[in-house]
């Protein structure tokens, strides 16, 4: 080898070393990052004044000070610290609100029913996946429904109802909590609709089998919910005015978050359709909703909602404020879908074409699983908004967790000085254990999706 | 709408273009093509960039829309008529330079996930379909694999076993070797000779003169937006009648 022997080549193969040990022990390499420039001294040295000034006062006030056991106000007075026995007696206000005591076991059944559905459905090795999104996304619903207001609903018109006096056609009236008319009415209105159907696919050239296949599977499955909301089980009914803390928070965050995950979807595909309607409506839905401050979303639904509809016609005040809540954070999940949706390539799209696949299956097998994959922390952040939001029906007089909470302050047998904090501080922790886990399972599942081979 | 064109019986015919015009905006892409494909035929088709190469193939399974003149594809004319797009495109395969796998499905997923969905398939069947066409472009080993863990020339001939699991009776290969380190571009020729070998109607964007030597029965030369010359490989590389052609030939076979 000439020259100036920089380069050479090797003449044996250089062997597979091991990389080189971290600098130093663990103890001088964290004194190293904690004081390595003054700059670094500074800063560590005021964030221990911080954490010393902040977390012993706030372990005493929960922990050390507080009182722990008492019947009333005499307890805690003593004390500095949370007063707990409060909590404790105001815990099934805090959880129920002022659902009747003897009935208390719907909500608790609903409770433990939806954590014996959801909790296999988070863990991703359990098995029936499909079954048991069915069951908790679409048998769940109706059946805590049913537990919570008692069901029986008299069920009085379907459609045609309105039109023809059936009760004067048929003569006979109730059984079993059904009125026979409504369902005489549901069957033929039924009836006539899927002929519609079949007629304007015979029109369209479209298969008949799958207009038969749907409008039954949509009619059977309409009725069978229909027939269960209308049952006599002979459940006490409980007007929602009743309901209150923890039950309604978790009623209306679930609502809001099952139904505007998947109504943000369709908005966020209707945004992106090469149908000018669809996506005109679309656009027009998403910026409405996102446009008004929810406190007004809530106050239209409550207050303003009622001098526009007819006469007669009236909606219970928390399916409105649910309404409301779904349709609003509906069109934000929207955006955060289209934000996935614009990040997938656009061969992604001539791919699935190619391979003949039509639009609904292109994006349900090919864009979506990648698209909602790449918005997981977006998607869980409106979860939690929407989680922490549903404190805002207080305002139009529906007692959620902390309507209830503020409620039971101005019980006179509970006046402490303290009395207020612990409130507060409770709530606090019950807000930050569902934030958290669900920001906890988020992370894990974007892992999970991240896993193997992405691009 | 699929009536033959002529005389030429239309069993033999599988894609006829007749007079197609296409423009971006303002711009003309395509020029008047007339362009016929008989079955079991293989075009190859070269050009400069930006030629109108693969916009021309891409109007053949209508991933772009040709706004005047007439394309049939297996006895189908392509129309607004979503029915018969998506007849034309489960019978044509198509294969890009981007591979464009799905990256959030296995290697076996990717296969299957058409014939599943379109066809019906069973699950069970659709796998040993996708594992015989693995098999047929020697990958296998890799059915369980994600797209990002395998090299480019593997990820092409997967592409390849995809579209090949949908049964097509047409391939259209859109710049197949562009993408490609240099190392890799014979696996996939190789894929590709093969099922010419056995048959297949192919329409091959590329410029891989000796794929092209080897394999094609038509050589089309395109530019501008327009055919400029169609012949036969031996005459098109021995003797191209167009001035262009010559210059594109020159610049290309060094």
């Amino acid at each position: 080898m000439n020259g100036a022997g920089r380069s050479f080549v090797l003449t044996a193969a250089a062997p597979v070393e091991a990389p080189p040990p971290a600098y130093g022990t663990a103890i001088s390499r964290f004194a190293a990052s904690l004081f390595a420039t003054p700059m670094n001294f500074a800063l560590t040295v005021l964030s221990v004044g911080m954490i010393l000034l902040i977390v012993p006062p706030f372990l005493n006030f929960m922990i050390f000070d507080a009182t722990w056991h008492g019947t009333s106000r005499a307890d805690c007075l003593p004390n500095a610290g949370a007063c707990w026995p409060f909590i404790k007696a105001k815990f099934g206000q805090l959880v129920y609100g002022f659902y009747p005591i003897d009935e208390r076991w719907r909500p608790n059944l609903a409770f433990a029913l939806g954590a014996a559905l959801l909790t296999p459905l988070l863990i991703p090795s359990a098995p029936f996946k499909w079954l048991n999104s069915i069951l908790f996304f679409g048998v769940y619903p109706v059946i805590a429904f049913v537990l919570l207001t008692g069901g029986n609903l008299d069920l009085r018109n379907f459609l045609l109802g309105r039109l023809i006096d059936w009760q004067a056609l048929a003569g006979f009236g109730l059984a079993l909590g059904l009125r026979w008319t409504f369902w005489l009415d549901f069957i033929v209105s039924s009836a006539a609709l899927t002929l519609i159907v079949l007629i304007g696919a015979i029109l369209l050239g479209a298969s008949l089998r799958t207009a038969l296949v749907s409008c039954v599977t949509l009619f059977a499955s309409l009725g069978a919910v229909l027939l269960a909301v209308d049952l006599d089980f002979g459940l006490r009914s409980v007007e929602t005015g009743a309901w209150g803390g923890f039950l309604v928070t978790m009623v209306v965050a679930v609502t809001g978050i099952v139904v505007s995950l998947p109504l943000g979807i369709l908005l966020a595909l209707g945004r992106r359709s090469t149908l000018p309607v669809v996506r005109f409506l679309s656009i027009v839905f998403i910026e409405f909703w996102r446009g008004v401050p929810v406190i007004t979303v809530l106050f239209f639904a409550t207050y303003m909602l009622p001098l526009f509809l007819p006469t007669g016609v009236n909606f219970d005040t928390l399916l409105r404020a649910l309404v409301g809540v779904a349709l609003f954070s509906a069109a934000y999940m929207a955006e955060v879908v289209r934000g996935g949706l614009q990040a997938i390539p656009r061969g992604q799209y001539e791919a699935a074409s190619a391979l003949g696949l039509g639009y609904w299956r292109t994006m349900s097998t090919v864009i979506l699983p990648q698209a909602l994959a790449l918005v997981v922390p977006g998607i869980v952040n409106n979860f939690i908004g929407l989680f922490k939001d549903t404190t805002l029906v207080l305002i139009v007089a529906i007692f959620d967790l902390l309507g209830q909470l503020r409620a039971s302050f101005s019980d006179p047998n509970w006046a402490t000085p303290v009395t207020l904090y612990t409130g507060f501080a409770f709530a606090g922790i019950v807000y930050f254990v569902c934030c958290f886990s669900m920001s906890r399972y988020a992370l894990f599942v974007e892992r999970r999706v991240n896993v193997a081979g992405r691009r | 709408m699929t009536q033959p064109v002529d005389t030429i019986g239309r069993e033999a015919v599988a894609i006829d273009m007749i007079g197609v015009h296409k423009w971006f905006g303002e711009f003309h892409v395509l020029r008047d093509i007339n362009l016929r494909i008989m079955r079991g035929e293989r075009a190859v088709v070269c050009g400069p960039s930006g030629s109108g190469k693969s916009t021309l193939i891409r109007c053949v399974n209508r991933l772009e829309e040709h706004q005047r003149g007439r394309i049939i594809v297996n006895g189908t004319e392509l129309t607004a008529n979503l029915r018969h797009i998506e007849r034309v495109r489960q019978d044509v395969g198509m294969v890009f330079q981007q591979f464009n796998l799905f990256p959030h499905l296995t290697v076996l997923e990717n296969c299957t996930l058409a014939p599943m969905q379109v066809r019906g398939t069973s699950h069970r069947h659709a796998e040993e379909i996708a594992m015989h066409f693995l098999n047929r472009v020697r990958i296998p080993e890799q059915a369980n694999k994600y797209p990002s863990q395998l090299s480019g020339g593997q990820q092409q001939r997967v592409a390849i076993a995809r579209a090949l699991c949908m049964n097509p009776k047409i391939m259209l290969f859109d710049e197949p070797t562009s993408a490609l380190d240099p190392e890799m571009i014979k696996e996939v020729l190789d894929a590709m000779v093969q099922l010419a070998k056995d048959g297949m109607t192919m329409i091959v964007v590329s410029h891989e003169m000796g794929f092209a030597r080897e394999v094609a029965d038509q050589m089309v030369f395109m530019d501008g937006g327009q055919i400029v010359e169609t012949n036969t490989p031996k005459q098109f590389f021995e003797s191209p009648q167009h001035e262009r052609t010559k210059l594109f030939l020159s610049q290309i076979l060094r």
